[in-house]
Parts: C-alpha cells; structure tokens; sequence
C-alpha cells in the first residue's frame, strides 16, 4: 500500500508537470486540456514496429484463437473479464463510486464461485447493470490529472504519460491478482501464469477486433493518426464515465459548420 | 389589391400545405430505420461485389451530408483554403468518402440494426440509438447516428458514433495530421485523398 502511495503521488507530480506546458492538437474535452503528440517521429517508429509484431505474431495467433468453438472463447474471454474486476474495483472506491464497487464486488463473487472461475458470467444472467472496467489512469482522469504527452508503448501500444503511470501503479501494488501471482505462498498461482493472463488478454482484444481493424487500416490514410484519434476519444468517455449513448461532444465543431 | 377573401383564403392555403409537409417530413429514428433498412437489403441480397457497392454510393449519396462531413473534416484549415483548393476538394471529398464508405460496409453481410431510441438537442441534430446485433465473431455495437435536421424534408446524416468513437471526428484527425506533417499544405491532403481514390 505504501508502494502505491508513493507510485500514485509521484505520478501525479510528472503528469501534471508534462501537461502543464501542452498546447497540442486534439482537445480531449470542452474543459480539459489538449493531448500533444511531444513524440510523434519517435511514437510512429514504435507503432511501426508494433505492426510488424502484429503481422508476424498477434495476428496470426488471434486468427487460430477465433477457430476455437464460440463457447470456449466466451469462456476465455468471462474469465479475462471476471479478473479485470479485481483492478475495477479498488478503482471504483477511488473515484467514490462506492455503489458500483459493491455492485463489481457482488459480480465478482458470484462469477468466481457459481460461474466457475468466471467462465460463466452468472452476474450478467441475474440482470446486473452493464459491467465498466476502470484503471489507475482513468482515476488519475478523474482527479483531474491532465493526459500529458500522447506515447505509443512498445508492444502495449497508445498511451499517454498518465496512463502509463497508472498502469505501473498495477504492478507495485494497485492489482491483487498480480500481488496475489507474484508474492502469495500458494502453488496455484504464479508470475507465469500472470503474464500468461496479459499475453491471453491481448490475444482476446485482437480476436474480438480483428475485421474492424482490418477495416480501418484499408480505410485510413494514416492509420497512425486514426488509431491515436480513437485511443484518446475511447480514454475520455471512459473518464467522463459518460454512457456511449447520447455523449454530445464537439458540439462546437458542428456548429461552425453551419456557418460555412 | 386582394380582397379580404382572397388573403384568407391564400392565408388557410399556406396553412395547409405547410401543414401536410409537416405530416410527411420523417422522425429521424424511421429515418435511420429505413436507411438501415435499404443497406441490410443491399448487403444480404444476392449482389455481386460491384452492384453491392454502387447501391452503398447510392443510399450514401441520398442520405448522408457528404459536403457537410467535408468541411467538419477539414478542421480549422477550412478557413485558408482558397476557391480553386476548395472546388479541388470537395470533388475528391466525395469521391473518396463514397469509396471509403461502401468499401467499410460491404464487407459486412447481413447486418441487423435495431433503432432503440432518439434525442433532439438542438434544433439540427438529434442523435438516433441503435444496437447492431451480436454475431458469434462480433460482440453487440452501439451506434448512434447524428442527423442533421434543419431542413425536416431532407434528413442527412453526418457521424456515425460506434461505442462512443466518433467516425468524423477520427477522420478530422487523420486530416489534421496530414496537413500538420505537410507544413501546412492543404494539396497533400488532396493529393492523399486522390491518391485513395485511385488505388
């Protein structure tokens, strides 16, 4: 706990200090700062690399796992899910939403024991509200930490400095299922199988989206740029906590037009 | 000079045309319902890949502000484009969103979308809910629709927002890079979208 003190306050000195001078390109919401791309030339060598990855090795591997039987890949991806939960819910307490905790709790426990280590999502058939997965980066979001730069990690992908703080705040304490993995006394669990777990996530995501990325790179001149523009619009709803529904942003944009 | 009974009849006249385009002028939640509808018929009708796509232009081409769409695409930039740049674009514009546009939708096959829901917030937009069904190698879509509403007889849509992603503000983005990494040059991005156009 005093590890992810420390690792929280640190990283909320650096992010704050990189978004104090962005004056950049996308503007993340009518209040909130811009989201400068400080590393652009350095960020599209990485994405490039991370394509070449993709083409050699995630997407090849994701193809095998969407010829797995559908309920074996629902299975797969409840218990990815079911998992993510324990990450959800310490973060559900920090942006004070205290009911949704209880409710993530709840879920938790029921998929763990009657869904079988989640593989059934037993919660979701009970008619529980629509699960929402939360990080370290978007409670950092919340308290009103700006992005900083925009970064594209190697292998991991679109990030900012924010959320890439927030992510090491999981591996120095902030996720019991990495704490239990790594420190635990117990021959179930393992930093193997941990990494195992994140390598399985991944895999899921790319299967899950294989046609619409497909589709966006055929579509795009500048894949780059529109994989950033999604990045960065997906992290936003998700700190606003906003329902995808109905979320009227850039309303502004529209309406210029109308004064063409 | 018209006399009294002349005025009052001319007075109910208007009264009563106006009246009937307003009966006959659409929701925008049927509107999208039978947009959605038209491209369904397309895409799951025994069409060859070419007829797919001509149909795709077509309904694009009926309901969609391809104009509007451009201008927001273009950003700030919008406002240094001289006429001869302008002309340049707009025709490339189109001709590149109709390719891009029925090129995305005809790889799905039998889509089905349920309209669920609208919300008018403000007097051009209403935003119309819809969910595109599961399939087993796609999990459900939320989609909204923006639709531009000023003329009540001639709906158009100009976004799509997928689980929240706004397709036209991705697009201005990727515009906005593109003249950013060309100094500025508003004939790059021409250049791209016809380069796009072409291949």
């Amino acid at each position: 706990m005093k590890k992810f003190l420390i690792t929280s306050f640190i990283s909320l000195i650096l992010a704050s200090s990189v978004n104090a001078d962005t004056d950049g390109n996308i503007s993340l919401s009518k209040k909130s700062a811009v989201v400068k791309d400080c590393f652009e030339g350095l960020n599209r060598t990485t994405f490039a690399f991370n394509e070449g990855l993709d083409k050699i090795i995630f997407k090849p591997v994701a193809k095998g796992y969407r010829k797995l039987p559908p309920p074996v890949r629902a299975g797969t991806s409840n218990a990815l899910v079911n998992l993510s939960s324990l990450i959800t819910i310490p973060n559900n307490i920090l942006q004070g939403q205290f009911k949704t905790a209880g409710v993530n709790t709840g879920r938790f426990v029921i998929n763990t024991t009657v869904g079988i280590l989640g593989l059934f999502d037993v919660a979701d058939k009970m008619d529980f509200p629509e699960y929402e997965k939360e990080d370290y980066g978007q409670t950092f979001g919340v308290w009103g930490l700006g992005a900083g730069c925009y970064v594209v990690l190697p292998v991991l992908g679109p990030s900012t400095v924010r959320d890439t703080f927030g992510s090491f705040a999981n591996v120095l304490g902030g996720d019991p299922y990495y704490n239990a993995s790594t420190h635990g006394n117990n021959e179930y669990l393992s930093e193997s199988l941990y990494m195992k777990t994140k390598i399985m996530s991944g895999i899921d995501f790319r299967a899950k989206n294989l046609d619409s990325i497909e589709n966006l790179k055929k579509n795009s001149l500048d894949f780059y740029a529109s994989v950033k523009s999604l990045y960065l619009q997906d992290r936003q709803q998700k700190i606003a906590n906003s329902n995808p529904t109905i979320e009227i942003m850039y309303e502004g944009d529209w309406e210029e037009v109308e004064s063409q | 000079m018209l006399s009294k009974k002349k005025i009052i009849c001319l007075t109910l006249l208007i009264i009563f045309f106006s009246g009937i385009s307003k009966v006959y002028s659409i929701e925008a939640d049927t509107f999208i319902q039978s947009t959605v509808n038209r491209a369904a018929k397309t895409l799951g009708g025994d069409f060859s890949k070419e007829e797919r796509i001509k149909k795709l232009k077509d309904i694009a081409k009926d309901t969609v502000d391809i104009r509007g769409i451009g201008f927001y695409s273009l950003g700030v930039h919008r406002k240094i484009l001289n006429d001869e740049q302008l002309k340049k674009y707009q025709e490339v514009f189109s001709e590149y969103f109709l390719k891009s546009f029925s090129s995305r939708l005809a790889e799905y096959s039998n889509p089905e979308i349920e309209v669920n829901s609208k919300k008018k917030i403000n007097e051009n937009y209403t935003i119309v809910s819809s969910t595109l069904v599961a399939t087993d190698s796609r999990p459900e879509v939320k989609i909204e629709w923006r639709v531009y509403t000023k003329n009540p007889d001639n709906l158009l849509i100009r976004d799509l927002i997928i689980e929240g992603l706004s397709l036209a503000r991705t697009q201005k983005e990727e515009f906005s890079s593109i003249i950013n990494s060309n100094k500025g040059n508003i004939d790059a991005l021409i250049e791209n979208l016809s380069a796009f156009v072409i291949k």
